[in-house]
């Protein structure tokens, strides 16, 4: 039961280096939130300020109502899982998992049995007297997530802890945590880079840039609805493709005029782009949202350009396909496989599915649609 | 096409005439650094008339002439064995103490973050170019202010004076090996400083622990100029440097009992080395972390 706040929490270091500026987060109870962004965004710093690993330069953490500013690590009932595991290497599985609880002068017996009961939910009972030396990767990795599950802590954080693992066992434990989660129902902040585990653990995303929280919100509230053009950029894959252009009222309507062509701004957008008539913005479109001909079910009506195709990437289950209008504008579109489109083709007609595409102020970033 | 290896290891790969070469000159060395040795034990055993007449190849031809009356006089009668106890009472704690001293030093230094802690580390190791023969002087005029000149515990602090800088150096260094985030693992696990002192580092830093109290025992054990300057000849107190130098004075051509007692006095650095050879070999972090 933990309920965790952050206010106006900033990290600066010594020589003025600020790392993370502001933070504004509110974690609600038996909560999953993700931590993501670039590396060097302050998402670790301000785990670590929660952990209290780091000191904080000004603001507030709170755990459940009380300011944990000045508390050791060990005195707000957390635990953490790190990125390098960070074992006790002269102890055997079992006793690294026991370490917490042993400090904390638990009974023997409720030791033993909160041992076996992680040693189950994480398959390593019959690893327990071995030494993290004689343990694979993703072993260690569950060691180190059962040290943290047998404490019974308010709060789990994670630092990255599935970037060391090969892309196969990152993706098993992933499901796994999912479900450990599901199971304990303890509130987690868990910090990544890969936007990936970011959209499938999380019940709540925050992205940060920069030092800064860009935006705070469910993965398809950030996915479908990004505040900026980073958060637009940052989440998805392959990315939003960002293409410049100036909105232009002609004939009734308002259009993003690209110079070699023309779209048509939907009716419902047309308020909130009308203040930028006559100037530069960046038009943003996810690639599952541009269609080949072919396959688009929508009506045809000023949605349309003619490119070039560069290079396909066949998936399997589905295809990017790379392309160049003749004026130089480049994007990537994700093609259903079954789209007869080959490297080299000229002059393909693509359709851009309009409602759903975004619409970014060019100076401040921010998003107009 | 010319087939390529791929190296399993990282080590790096040596044909097999080169693996032959490098055992051949090891050998080489091995033979000329244990020759002298089983020279001198194999006369340790001969008799005082045997040694004079022959060399200690010889001996296996004259079976008869093995004795163990060198030993026997040397231990019960010489007052070896006396300064074999004092040697004895003047490593181990000499040892002790820096290991204990040196740990606990180190760990500040290599772990938390204060003021001036590279200044007090530079100063440490800076500490071990003075040599230690300017020091003897100062040194004894405050034992004996002190009052405790000529007693096993001036000694004890001689040697662990001298001893620290280049401990302090070492467990610092070591130290600073062990990843930080398990220190961070551990204070977040709810251990207190010196818990992870003392649960953590000291158990993940044996090999350094070893080959620090290896190193300072051999030195203490083998140190003549210190024991001479702070502890006299006196045999109440003189360890067997000290009893050993006294005897070749003593006693001219008593070879047979000089290297009876040289060998008594190796005994005690083979067995430490032996036991603890492996803690050179093994890093006992590995594992830890994703290395």
């Amino acid at each position: 039961m933990a309920h965790v706040v952050l206010r106006n929490v900033s990290k600066v270091y010594e020589g003025n280096v600020v790392a993370v500026q502001d933070v504004n987060l509110e974690i609600n109870d038996k909560e999953f939130v993700v931590l993501v962004g670039p590396s060097g965004c302050g998402k670790s710093t301000t785990l670590r300020m929660i952990a209290g690993l780091e000191e904080i330069t000004k603001g507030e953490i709170l755990i459940d109502g009380v300011v944990v500013n000045n508390k050791p690590p060990k005195d707000r009932d957390i635990a953490m899982v790190f990125q390098n595991y960070a074992l006790y290497p002269h102890m055997t599985v079992a006793e690294n998992m026991a370490f917490g609880l042993k400090l904390r002068h638990f009974p023997p017996e409720e030791i033993k049995k909160r041992v076996n009961e992680a040693a189950q939910i994480l398959g390593l009972t019959e690893y327990l007297n071995r030494k993290p030396k004689a343990l694979s990767g993703g072993q260690r990795q569950r060691v180190a997530i059962g040290r943290a599950i047998v404490r019974k802590p308010k709060v789990y954080l994670f630092d990255e802890p599935l970037s060391n693992l090969d892309a196969k066992l990152r993706v098993q434990m992933r499901a796994e945590l999912i479900k450990i989660h599901a199971r304990m129902k303890t509130t987690s902040i868990y910090v990544t880079h890969d936007q990936i585990e970011a959209m499938t653990m999380g019940d709540k995303i925050v992205v940060m840039n920069n030092k800064l929280v860009q935006q705070i919100g469910t993965p398809l509230e950030v996915y479908n609805n990004p505040v900026n053009k980073f958060v637009a950029g940052f989440i998805g894959s392959p990315p939003m493709n960002f293409l410049d252009c100036t909105v232009k009222d002609s004939n009734g309507a308002l259009w993003l005029d690209f110079n070699e062509f023309q779209l048509k701004i939907p009716s419902q957008f047309v308020d909130k782009a009308r203040p930028y008539v006559g100037r530069e913005v960046t038009f943003g479109i996810r690639p599952e949202d541009i269609y080949d001909r072919s396959m688009y079910q929508g009506s045809i009506d000023s949605n349309t350009t003619l490119a070039n195709v560069e290079i396909v990437e066949r998936l399997g289950a589905e295809e990017f396909v790379y392309f160049a209008t003749n004026g130089g504008y480049s994007f990537i579109a994700k093609y259903d496989p079954q789209v007869n489109v080959h490297m080299g083709d000229t002059n393909r007609e693509v359709i851009f599915d309009l409602n759903r595409s975004h619409l970014f102020d060019k100076e401040t970033e921010m998003a107009i649609y | 096409m010319k087939e390529t290896r791929i190296p399993l290891t990282n080590k790096p790969y040596h044909k097999p005439s080169e693996i032959f070469l490098i055992n051949a000159i090891l050998v080489v060395f091995v033979v000329i650094w244990i020759l002298p040795t089983i020279g001198l034990l194999i006369t340790s055993f001969r008799k005082p008339e045997a040694i004079v007449s022959s060399g200690w190849w010889m001996a296996f031809s004259r079976v008869n002439e093995f004795t163990l009356e060198n030993y026997r006089a040397v231990l019960l009668q010489g007052g070896v064995g006396r300064a074999f106890v004092n040697s004895l009472l003047i490593s181990i704690p000499s040892t002790i103490l820096v290991i204990i001293i040196a740990a606990l030093a180190a760990f500040p230094l290599a772990f938390f973050k204060f003021p001036g802690r590279t200044f007090l580390f530079v100063l440490f190791v800076s500490l071990q170019v003075i040599p230690l023969q300017i020091t003897l002087i100062p040194v004894m005029k405050m034992m004996s202010a002190l009052g405790i000149s000529g007693t096993f515990p001036a000694i004890w602090m001689a040697h662990t004076a001298y001893g620290l800088p280049l401990a302090i150096y070492i467990f610092r260094n070591f130290f600073a090996g062990i990843p930080y985030a398990i220190i961070e693992s551990a204070e977040v696990d709810g251990a207190t400083k010196f818990q992870i002192f003392s649960r953590l580092v000291i158990p993940m830093s044996m090999p350094a622990v070893a080959s620090l109290g290896i190193f300072q025992f051999m030195w203490v054990w083998n140190d003549l100029l210190v024991a001479l300057v702070f502890l006299g000849g006196t045999p109440e107190v003189a360890p067997l440097t000290v009893k050993i130098a006294s005897m070749k004075g003593s006693l001219e051509s008593g070879w047979h009992l000089m290297s009876a007692a040289a060998f008594v006095s190796m005994v005690i650095p083979l067995i430490l080395f032996l036991s603890f050879q492996k803690y050179f070999v093994e890093g006992l972090t590995a594992g830890a972390v994703k290395g």
